[in-house]
């Protein structure tokens, strides 16, 4: 009886899927995108990062549907909707609240580390230029998300950090003060402006990272992906056409890899939620447990901590230049800053791809560019000071001479040889 | 590659001396440390007891409901609806008073804020020093200055309870790197200074001794630290089951992760 049902299931199970693979190319895309989709075998810990980012995504939105319930996105009510009915109220409403504000910040940090592992191993080296660029665009994607959410709860920071960044387009020659204006639908930041970052961030944004993670991923699956020695593993393929260095993505990497690497991101993930979910004032700023007040202007206005290294560049414009007021030239080295990594592929002319071939300039400069990333992040975060801005000036330029510099210094350098296959160290 | 060792090393530097001049910037008084003990159910109780009979008349905790407090402190209902409730509403309802917003910015020159979220925004140290650096400064228009908070517009309601809180001079131990320093010809005398901006408390004012009312304070101030996030306590009592189911889940998923990696050549 047992030895019948075995062979019957699998059976029913074959003609089930041969009845949706005629109408819905089903197998088709799981072998495509899982099983038979061979990525290097030679990944680090640093190739967690694409898959944890993705995780954080699926948890944002989960999240955020169920704060959505409760969250009420008027002037009157919404700072009271998360402080009484979300932080006390309703049965582990603190706790959906922590996770997604948590996870607004591991999302930034997540992505930052993914986008340096690009740095690192030349990802965005022929043929992934347009990964990188799509890349580029959820980066963008997500800092929009992040600002327009960051004024959901209605907090004194929240509604002062609105204005200034909303007032930087206001420095924009001519047409400036107007586009502030339709930016905020009023004069002022107002429960208008509210209600149109609300329909932003839980409707417009969402699917716009949706799209653009989802043609992310297609993209990666149909060049494949790179690995730390920057070798191309196409090259090297068996009688089956398989790369000789690459293992199905699934089960190898999904639960051979990522699968612990997710448990322990939660496991660090849920020591700051339930331990220290304002990060001492950085992941929930301090000003923020006080309602929106527009007669009370904070101390000192701060972003988040993951725009502060862009906001510092912002600040360390304090000259005026051809008749135009030194915020505007704030915003254009901040805006400068932001885009500069997408035209990465263009600059980096170094024959090899990878850090671990490339010559002693390149790695000097990537390492001063992570520390003044890391200095003008904390710069961002404190009041300016005579000192603060020229650290800050001297940081931007080293910011954009990693990129300025890029065509020259990876052209006179002497590389590494690269070796044929991939190695495992 | 000399160059650019020294121009990080300048870096870190610039970065070391910043952190030094951001931090010096902001000591105005010496703060005496504040931890709450959510634990310390009396205290909770003691803070609530006081909250309502000194500060409710005028701050409201608008966002927290009678019940979850009598629940999370311990209180039954009806001991507290007797005692503490004094509007007569529901134990359901929110912690309001009954200020009028718009005569209140008349009165102090702004309505004295709500403090339900009070110990998250400025911190419970901050509100501990700030109850207890009161003192008398007639050019006010109450009559009452403070440390904490210069020319602030609130009056000391804790007045009868501290008792008559002066600026004044006075002779203290010298200090020297935290430490006091002691007059090296008399063992244990301590060596002192006068030192002036400090305040005492005119002797047979007040209701309470100084231990008493520091502890008052922090039992008030214990209690808006609950009240700032009633959910801290069953979030720290879960996070530990969460951390917990974690660490054994990644153990399997770890060894499962092996078995496939032992498949890899």
């Amino acid at each position: 009886m047992a030895a019948h049902t075995e062979s019957r299931v699998p059976a029913m199970w074959g003609r089930f899927m041969t009845w949706i693979d005629r109408r819905f190319p089903a197998t088709e895309t799981y072998e495509f995108h899982a099983s038979k989709y061979y990525a290097p075998k030679n990944f680090n810990f640093l190739y967690f990062f694409g898959s944890i980012a993705l995780f954080v995504l699926v948890m944002q939105i989960l999240t955020g549907i169920w704060l959505t319930m409760s969250y009420v996105p008027s002037g009157a009510e919404a700072f009271a909707s998360v402080e009484r009915t979300i932080m006390r109220d309703v049965d582990f409403g603190w706790l959906i609240r922590y996770l997604h504000t948590t996870g607004g910040s591991a999302f930034f940090i997540v992505v930052y580390v993914h986008m340096f592992r690009g740095l690192l191993y030349g990802s965005y080296r022929e043929p992934r230029e347009l990964l990188w660029l799509i890349g580029m665009a959820i980066f963008l994607a997500m800092m929009a998300e992040g600002f327009f959410g960051y004024l959901l709860p209605w907090g004194n920071m929240s509604f002062w950090a609105a204005q200034v960044i909303v007032s930087l387009f206001g420095a924009i020659p001519w047409i400036g003060p107007d586009l502030a204006q339709w930016i905020r639908g009023d004069f002022n930041v107002s429960e208008i402006t509210l209600n149109r970052f609300f329909a932003l961030h839980v409707v417009a944004l969402p699917l716009v990272l949706i799209g653009l993670v989802f043609v992310h991923i297609v993209a990666l699956h149909h060049v494949g992906s790179n690995n730390p020695d920057g070798i191309d593993i196409k090259k090297n393929k068996n009688a089956d056409g398989i790369p000789k260095d690459g293992i199905p993505f699934h089960p190898y990497y999904t639960i051979g890899h990522d699968l612990p690497a997710i448990i322990g991101f939660l496991f660090v993930f849920c020591l700051v939620a339930f331990y220290l979910p304002d990060m001492g004032g950085y992941f929930i700023e301090k000003p923020n447990f006080e309602e929106a007040n527009p007669m009370k202007t904070p101390e000192h206005i701060a972003p988040v901590w993951y725009y502060t290294p862009f906001y510092a560049m912002l600040r360390a414009a304090t000259f005026p230049l051809l008749g135009v007021d030194a915020k505007f030239w704030g915003l254009v080295v901040m805006a400068a800053a932001i885009a500069m990594p997408a035209v990465l592929p263009w600059l980096d002319k170094s024959p090899v791809k990878s850090m671990r071939y490339k010559g002693r300039i390149s790695k000097v400069m990537l390492t001063l560019f992570v520390l003044s990333f890391f200095i003008l992040g904390y710069l961002g975060t404190i009041p300016p000071s005579p000192t603060s801005t020229a650290t800050a000036q001297v940081c931007t330029m080293l910011y954009f001479a990693y990129f300025v510099l890029m065509p020259w210094y990876t052209r006179v350098e002497t590389t590494k040889p690269v070796p044929e296959r991939v190695t495992m160290r | 590659m000399r160059t650019a060792t020294i121009g990080v090393i300048a870096l870190v530097l610039s970065f070391g001396a910043l952190t030094a001049a951001h931090a010096s910037e902001e000591a105005h008084w010496p703060m005496d440390p504040m931890k709450p003990n959510l634990g310390d159910k009396p205290s909770l109780q003691h803070g609530l007891k006081l909250f309502a009979n000194y500060c409710m008349g005028c701050h409201s905790l608008k966002y927290q409901r009678w019940e979850r407090t009598a629940d999370d402190l311990e209180i039954p209902h009806d001991l507290l609806l007797s005692n503490v409730v004094f509007s007569g509403a529901p134990i359901g309802s929110l912690m309001t008073n009954a200020m009028p917003t718009e005569a209140a910015k008349s009165w102090f020159g702004a309505a004295p804020p709500d403090l339900s979220t009070e110990a998250r925004l400025r911190g419970p140290e901050w509100i501990y020093n700030y109850l207890r650096t009161f003192y008398v400064d007639e050019s006010r228009p109450l009559g009452v200055n403070n440390k904490v908070f210069p020319n602030v517009g609130m009056p000391h309601a804790l007045l009868e309870l501290q008792g008559t809180p002066i600026e004044t001079c006075k002779q203290l131990p010298k200090m020297k790197d935290g430490y006091e320093l002691r007059d090296p010809l008399i063992p244990g005398k301590a060596i002192t200074e006068e030192r002036c901006g400090v305040l005492d408390v005119v002797p047979g004012t007040g209701q309470l001794t100084a231990a008493e009312y520091d502890k008052a304070v922090y039992d008030i101030v214990n209690f808006l630290a609950y009240v700032a996030e009633p959910s801290r306590i069953q979030r720290e009592h879960l996070g530990v089951y969460v951390l917990l189911f974690l660490v054994i889940l990644y153990v399997f998923a770890a060894l499962l992760g092996r078995e496939y990696g032992k498949e890899i050549h």
